[in-house]
């Protein structure tokens, strides 16, 4: 190709000899070359321009492709991929240790409305008072008409009342399913259980969440889609819970008690049997927890676990354990009960006098202060404190319940001799009955420790041992004369020997120092007392015996016939063995035919 | 009086506006995008109900929205393929301008949604992603730029355009909107490419953009995620990605059915960056096709027309308007079928979303208004073409 100069000489000279413009050529020249430009640029776009259009042809057939085989595979998934599968993964059953029902789930309907396409906002407003009479038919028909576009009206619905708001026909009265907490024994374990409320709340599900108690310790495990829905299953026994309850409220109206706890554990694995606290609440109907007040005085409050009281004399079987482990004492050893016990300006005294001098044994069975401070002054402060800690009395109680990591037990920073002296009796630190009952299980199980466990197959058998078999056999022993001639000879069951310690604490006033007239009334026993299985503990707040001349509130009045009645009711029930006794008239004659 | 009606034009000098469009106007891309918003609307039907319910309106709002914006974009489309070169050019370049400001002022009055990236000017009634409009707009602009460049003694408009697009490109990174920085480079690279590239310059461009992309994903971890959760091996069901590919999967050759899909209940972006996920779900591969076959008939079309084109803005301009189509059809499908990592990006005309669908219909009516047949001067031509040779 010849490249056209814009002003060629020749045709210029030529121009201008003509008298002619020669821009003109200039500017035709410019013409030319532009065009030719154009068309060399667009041989060369026209190339370029087929390479894109294959490149998105071979961009979208493979995407095309890619499709195809995705399609023709099979989901790795069944079709239950949906958001809303996760919420509503079903909360686990919790059972007791037989497989009965303590908790379970039902299908039910939350109610909503959307007010733009409601039809009749104020006939919908009506005809929902008339099914649920504690809404208000103004009131509702005000929110419908707010401009709001979404409005929560009911959480859970009942079938019956369902269907009735099906039957209004208003398209704007929308349901979402939801799955409801059922408790079917009521108030039954109720502290235990503890309860649930809604989560995350949505249109197609809602979560339910524990808020106490094992179903909020056991959260992770009973929402876990992991686990497949298996149960939970507690070492609760229902019918033993609810006979423990019937009785423990019995007594309670009996001795004008404010409150009552019990707990029946298993002496050696330290698996709780029952466990129940007065006055107590409907789970399915959990109420609000308390906005004033003592929050000891609402029912949510669980007295086994969270309460901590000074439990008195029922200590006494510690000092006198660990003193006879350390070789300090034996049973028959002699000790100086003369009474008053000064210390400082401290007076000791006993509930009545016992003479100058008792043998150990006889310290527990009467129940003599003096006595057992003696002793505690023998085995020292760090000793006694180092003892108490590895009984567990002294930590929260590691049980799986939500509310225990909080209780911590109450004892003074400085642990000072008098501290000795009046711990070694029960005063001075506060525990919970459940704290007890584990401390007493493994004082009597043969010394090994127990840790207090609510999940059957969740205790260990043989712990770590704490005291000796023989510390323990002389222990039961001695707790055994408790009963058989001690302070709590109200504890004889026919048939069922009990081996226990009765406790009395004055309670402290919260202004300071102690009531004269109130106290925590507490038995700690097990049975049956040679070789016991189970381990009982009765705490009865202000209870008050009035059947006398005077006013009777020792535990031997108040909690011991509280927990004789349970073990008689109970024992049978869990297959413990009746002792007959020798030499009464049999009942039933063999005969040779 | 002679000389106020002699040589006088008459009132219709040519032929009347509506024949004359119709028969010059790309009728195959007028109906593919056509049927694309009809397949939108549809899909919108399937998809955006869960999320109106989500959101509190009753189940045909979104619906409804998109019904109005569709036909605004459909106006617009017309309305723009009806003028002229010259008009494009001019409305687009004023359009860059305006789009580019608001682009920059993004951080300053913009919000994210709560979605991690300030895309968004929030008005009363809606919002409006200002870099949708500004794609169109920047494409005009730049080819504007690189055809000026080929007149004799023009500027140096191919240096002025790469300044722009890394400009413009930055303010992306900014937001951060990764998707639409990478998808206007690739733009720019295709209408670099049409106008006649050197080899070695396109060479050099591929590496730079892998460079680029290696330094992103070492600085920003919101990009590292991405790439990190498309590169390993195992989809994890529970993202995105895992639900659209299970969701094709179910649907299979003819789909479940529909109304029948799930997958609209379980993503959040159903209605937009993975709105193929619910067509395959409910309508099975055939839909998925035709999906395919129209955006391929858009792109080839329209770049056949352009071959023949001798006007280098015209080209360069409708170059790359039906690659960003194309390429952004390619990038939003390839996410769902997991060839690509995941961008927000949504599908032209067939996601739910008012920026996007009037966006991409100012996009197409620009790029009809460029594919329309006109005079080549081909007579001329083979004219020039046999003088330059007999001399």
């Amino acid at each position: 190709m010849t490249r056209i100069p814009l002003r060629p000489l020749a045709r210029i000279l030529d121009a201008r000899r003509r008298g002619q413009n020669p821009d003109a050529i200039e500017r035709e020249n410019r013409r030319l070359r532009h065009e030719h430009l154009r068309d060399q640029q667009r041989r060369v776009a026209e190339s370029r321009l087929v390479v894109l259009s294959l490149l998105f042809v071979a961009g979208f057939l493979t995407i095309g492709a890619r499709m195809a085989v995705l399609a023709s595979t099979e989901p790795s998934e069944p079709a239950s991929v949906a958001a809303s599968a996760s919420i509503a993964a079903q909360r686990a059953d919790i059972l007791d240790r037989k497989g009965r029902i303590l908790a379970t789930n039902l299908a039910t309907n939350a109610l909503y409305a959307q007010p733009p396409i409601m039809v009749d906002p104020d006939g919908a407003a009506r005809a929902l008072a008339r099914i649920f009479p504690d809404l208000d038919a103004q009131t509702l028909a005000k929110r419908f008409k707010s401009g709001r576009k979404f409005i929560w009206i009911r959480k859970k619905l009942s079938p019956e009342q369902q269907q009735a708001v099906h039957d209004i026909g208003e398209p704007g009265l929308l349901f979402a399913p939801r799955e409801m907490r059922l408790y079917p024994n009521g108030r039954l374990a109720a502290h235990v259980l503890g309860g649930t409320g809604f989560g995350r709340e949505g249109v197609h599900a809602a979560e339910l969440v524990g808020r106490a108690g094992v179903e909020k310790a056991f959260d992770g495990f009973l929402r876990d889609p992991a686990n497949g829905g298996r149960p939970l299953q507690l070492s609760i026994d229902l019918s033993i819970q609810s006979t423990v309850r019937r009785v423990l409220d019995g007594g309670m109206r009996l001795l004008n008690a404010r409150g009552a706890a019990a707990v029946v554990m298993d002496a050696r694995t330290g698996e709780i049997v029952a466990l129940a606290s007065l006055p107590d609440f409907d789970p399915n109907d959990r109420p609000a927890p308390p906005t004033g007040g003592d929050p000891a005085d609402s029912p949510l409050f669980n007295r086994a676990v969270q309460g901590v009281y000074e439990l008195g004399s029922t200590f006494k079987t510690f000092t006198i354990a660990q003193a006879l482990e350390l070789g300090l004492v034996t049973p028959a050893t002699e000790i100086d009960t003369k009474g008053p016990l000064r210390w400082g300006r401290f007076r000791i005294r006993d509930f009545h006098d016992l003479g100058p001098k008792l043998s150990v044994t006889d310290v527990l069975v009467k129940s003599s202060n003096i006595g057992t401070a003696r002793i505690a002054q023998l085995i020292g402060a760090e000793r006694q404190k180092s003892f108490l800690r590895q009984l567990g009395l002294l930590d929260p109680a590691p049980v799986e319940l939500a509310e225990a990591p909080s209780a911590h037990p109450l004892y003074p920073s400085n642990w000072s001799e008098i501290s000795t002296m009046t711990i070694s009796y029960g005063h001075g630190l506060s525990t919970s009955p459940l704290h007890l009952a584990a401390a007493y299980a493994t004082i009597v199980n043969g010394g090994h420790k127990v840790r207090p466990t609510l999940v059957l197959g969740g205790g260990r058998r043989d712990g770590e041992r704490l005291i000796s078999a023989e510390t323990s056999r002389q222990l039961r022993k001695m707790l055994a004369e408790v009963v058989t001639r001690g302070t709590a000879t109200f504890a004889q069951v026919p048939g069922y020997p009990i081996g226990g310690k009765t406790g009395t604490a004055d309670k402290p006033n919260p202004k300071g120092g102690y009531y004269k007239d109130k106290v925590i009334a507490t038995f700690a026993g097990a049975f049956p007392a040679s070789d016991p299985k189970y381990v009982v503990v009765v705490t009865l707040d202000e209870p008050v015996e009035t059947s006398g001349p005077k006013p009777r509130r020792t535990a031997g009045w108040t909690a011991v016939p509280v927990a004789a009645e349970i073990v008689r009711r109970i024992a049978p029930l869990l297959g413990v063995r009746p002792v007959i006794e020798q030499g009464g008239a049999p009942a039933l004659t063999l005969t040779g035919n | 009086m002679t000389e106020m009606v002699y040589g006088t034009h008459p009132v219709q000098a040519g032929e009347p506006v509506l024949p004359k469009w119709w028969r010059t106007v790309d009728r195959w891309t007028l109906t593919s995008v056509l049927l694309l918003m009809g397949v939108g609307l549809i899909l919108g039907l399937a998809a955006s109900p869960p999320l109106a319910e989500r959101n509190g309106f009753e189940p045909f709002h979104y619906v409804k929205r998109q019904f109005a914006f569709t036909l605004i974009s459909a106006v617009a489309m017309v309305g723009l393929s009806m003028t002229s070169p010259t008009t494009v050019r001019r409305l687009g370049v004023l359009g860059f301008l305006a789009t580019f400001l608001a682009l920059v002022l993004l951080p300053v009055f913009g919000t994210d949604f709560g979605k991690g990236a300030v895309r968004w000017y929030s008005l009363g009634f809606g919002s409006v992603q200002p870099s949708e409009f500004l794609k169109p707009c920047y494409i005009v602009a730049t080819a504007w730029l690189m055809a000026a460049a080929t007149e004799i003694g023009g500027p140096p408009g191919r240096l002025y355009s790469v300044i722009v697009t890394a400009v413009v490109a930055g303010f992306l990174v900014i937001q951060p909107d990764f998707g639409q920085a990478t998808l206007l480079i690739f733009v720019w690279s295709a209408m670099y490419f049409a106008g006649g590239a050197p080899i070695l310059v396109i060479l050099s461009v591929v590496v730079a953009l892998a460079g680029g992309g290696m330094l992103a994903y070492n600085t920003s971890e919101h990009f590292a995620r991405r790439i990190d959760g498309f590169l390993s091996p195992e989809v994890d069901p529970t993202t995105q990605i895992g639900y659209a590919t299970n969701a094709i999967r179910e649907g299979g050759f003819f789909g479940v059915g529909v109304g029948e899909g799930s997958v609209k209940w379980s993503l959040p972006d159903a209605h937009t960056d993975f709105i193929i996920a619910v067509a395959a779900e409910e309508y099975g591969l055939v839909a998925v096709g035709l999906v395919i076959f129209l955006f391929l008939v858009l792109v080839t079309r329209s770049l056949a027309r352009l071959m023949r084109e001798r006007d280098p803005f015209v080209r360069l301009a409708g170059t790359g308007i039906a690659c960003l189509v194309g390429m952004q059809a390619i990038i939003n499908m390839g996410v769902a079928v997991r060839l690509l990592p995941a961008k927000g990006m949504t599908l032209p005309f067939v996601s739910n979303g008012g920026s996007s669908v009037v966006a991409m219909g100012i996009a197409v009516g620009m790029l009809l208004a460029l594919t329309r047949t006109r005079p080549q001067g081909d007579i001329a031509d083979a004219l020039f073409q046999r003088r330059a040779t007999h001399d």
